[in-house]
């Protein structure tokens, strides 16, 4: 694991739900979002502090990814109200809140399948005039701009070790190729928050820990702030500087990762969720509560 | 016989009304083979381009070159107010949309109450003369050797072919520019678009409003030809006839359009011409007689065009590895 700040910039923060710290990037207020009778997200309030990596976890449907949908604009919460970076983002448009440097990843994967892993990686790009109607018609206005992502973009993909798929369809790439392809795709839009859906499920243990490296690298080598939504709390742990907890909607809990590992609200609201687990997990989540 | 059959086959495929739906079905490349957007209302952006035309020059006396203008105008407010209820939702609903919206032009154009401006079911007529006038091309001797082209008629093969170059090279640039690319990001996945920052609805109605008026520049290109419109002439079987080439050409490539429209219009004419001249002859059955040319030449293209879906499902110039991978 790389070397963490030496001071811990959260110190001092109590794990509570809806803690106030010290330098949030993203500040959510009140948000709440319902399907006919079923309350899907129900947050007072939650603070995601900026330059770290925050995990968010939950059994199934506690509303991990409607939150995310929420906040990224691909759905319009009942009420609510968010700040990104001291900006108010609620009621604007999925696009824009990419643009603003908020970018993420998907649960199910969206490669591009018919454009090449290149192709995927350049429509990334921000800044490209080309991609006005009229402009597009003239080349030279926009071929010096393409030469510029065509290099940051190889320079990623050789990054996340996809260089050498680079002019093939992305839809022959491996079920892990895409979520790396699609990590490093959301990187060409400069995100300052990237927040990634389950960034690990369905990949193989080899590509697991290079994609672990990756997310730590968001933070240590660019100082990016990220989110993820992941079910597996070895990497949760692993990884995370803070820990956020969704039950029905509601947090129930946050804190440090060792914290949240003997959370009593947390341990209950994953019980009533185990049938789906493996029998390891639950051993382990039950050794860790015995002790 | 067989020899007349195939010169007979090249005129039709080679002439105007070939190269109008080449430019119905460039256009619909735009809409459903970049985009992924389903039209299905292509004769109603034919038809305003043809009307429009008809009626800037017959009804109201104007220029040709308004009435062009006036068509493709009618084109963009056409697209503009099929796309802003419809381009937010699901891509089924625009199909929808748009059969109905083109039936309802149809059925408007031909109303009795629209008749001092359309003529009603009987149509336009004689709003061609400043096109022919145009006509650089000298009377009194035939063009395009075996094709054997009037004068006039070699005017509009010109015109409508060059025209069919120029938008295929249009799409061609866009295409391969980063326009292009947002274009066919939006067909892979219209939310990764959005995730990535793409005004989705935008780009959506901007290729609508392109493929609309390159349909409706069809539409004046085939009216032109004939010297006349009706309402009859843009059923919705012409919007199936354009998706038709599109898919025989190989949807998705710019050149598809030329291909397809060219074999289809060979194929239609081979037939239609085989069977007078078999029929002519006394050589088929009764009930093949040259009432029945029209449906069996028709029944003819649906099987051909089966047998390509079954042995060559991305068209003349599509390209197999794409159609393999799953879209999901």
């Amino acid at each position: 694991m790389s070397p963490k700040p030496s001071t811990d910039p959260l110190a001092g923060v109590a794990a509570e739900p809806g803690v106030p710290k010290p330098d949030p990037m993203l500040t959510i207020s009140d948000v709440r979002r319902s399907f006919g009778g079923i309350t899907a997200v129900d947050v007072d309030h939650l603070e995601i502090p900026r330059g770290l990596i925050t995990g968010l976890i939950g059994p199934n449907g506690a509303g991990k990814t409607t939150l995310f949908n929420l906040l990224t604009g691909f759905d319009t919460p009942d009420r609510g109200k968010w700040t990104f970076a001291g900006e108010d983002l609620a009621g604007v448009p999925a696009h824009l809140v990419a643009r603003k440097g908020m970018g993420r990843t998907f649960q199910l994967t969206k490669a591009l399948s018919r454009m090449t892993v290149m192709e995927n990686m350049q429509l990334a790009a921000t800044g490209q005039s080309g991609e006005r109607f009229l402009t597009a018609l003239v080349a030279p206005l926009w071929r010096g701009k393409e030469q510029e992502i065509t290099e940051r973009a190889d320079e990623l993909l050789v990054r996340f070790k996809l260089d050498h798929m680079r002019d093939e369809f992305a839809g022959t790439l491996s079920g892990g190729q895409r979520k790396l392809l699609e990590m490093a795709r959301a990187l060409m839009v400069e995100p300052a928050l990237v927040m990634l859906d389950e960034p690990m499920a369905g990949v193989n243990p080899a590509l697991t820990q290079s994609l672990l490296d990756h997310v730590k690298g968001l933070r240590d080598n660019e100082g990016r702030t990220v989110v993820f939504v992941e079910h597996d709390m070895d990497v949760v742990f692993d990884i995370s500087d803070w820990v956020v907890c969704l039950a029905q909607g509601e947090v129930i809990a946050e804190g440090r990762p060792s914290e949240i590992g003997s959370n009593r609200a947390v341990i209950d609201a994953y019980l009533g969720a185990t049938h789906s687990e493996d029998p390891a997990h639950r051993k382990k989540r039950h050794e860790r509560r015995a002790s | 016989m067989a020899a007349d059959i195939v010169f007979d086959a090249l005129r039709t495929a080679l002439g105007p009304t070939a190269a109008a739906y080449a430019l119905l079905a460039i256009g619909l490349n735009i809409h459903f083979g970049f985009t992924g957007l389903l039209n299905f209302g292509q004769a109603g952006f034919m038809l305003v381009g043809a009307y429009g035309v008809a009626i800037t020059v017959s009804t109201f006396g104007g220029p040709l070159w308004l009435g062009v203008l006036v068509g493709m105008l009618a084109a963009v407010v056409l697209a503009l107010i099929l796309g802003v209820p419809t381009l937010r939702l699901r891509a089924d609903y625009l199909a929808i949309t748009t059969i109905a919206a083109a039936e309802i032009l149809r059925l408007l154009v031909r109303s009795t109450a629209a008749e001092p401006i359309t003529g009603g079911v009987f149509g336009l007529r004689q709003f061609g003369g400043d096109f022919f006038a145009l006509n650089p091309l000298p009377d009194g001797r035939t063009y395009f050797g075996a094709l054997a082209a009037s004068p006039n008629r070699a005017w509009v093969m010109l015109v409508g072919w060059s025209l069919v170059a120029l938008m295929t090279l249009l799409v061609w640039a866009l295409i391969r520019s980063p326009w292009g690319r947002v274009i066919r990001s939006i067909r892979e996945d219209e939310d990764a678009a959005r995730s990535l920052g793409k005004n989705v609805f935008s780009y959506k109605m901007q290729s609508l409003v392109l493929g609309g008026v390159i349909g409706s520049l069809g539409g004046a290109l085939f009216a032109l030809s004939l010297q006349t419109v009706q309402p009859d002439t843009f059923l919705p079987q012409v919007t199936f006839f354009a998706f038709a080439i599109l898919i025989l050409g190989g949807t998705a490539s710019t050149g598809g359009p030329i291909v397809g429209a060219i074999i289809f219009w060979f194929l239609i004419g081979s037939l239609q011409s085989g069977l007078r001249r078999f029929s002519d002859a006394d050589m088929l059955p009764e009930f093949f007689g040259a009432q029945a040319v029209g449906a069996v030449t028709l029944t003819f293209v649906g099987v051909l065009l089966m047998a390509l879906m079954i042995f060559r499902p991305q068209g003349i110039l599509g390209d197999k590895k794409e159609l393999q991978l799953d879209v999901s």
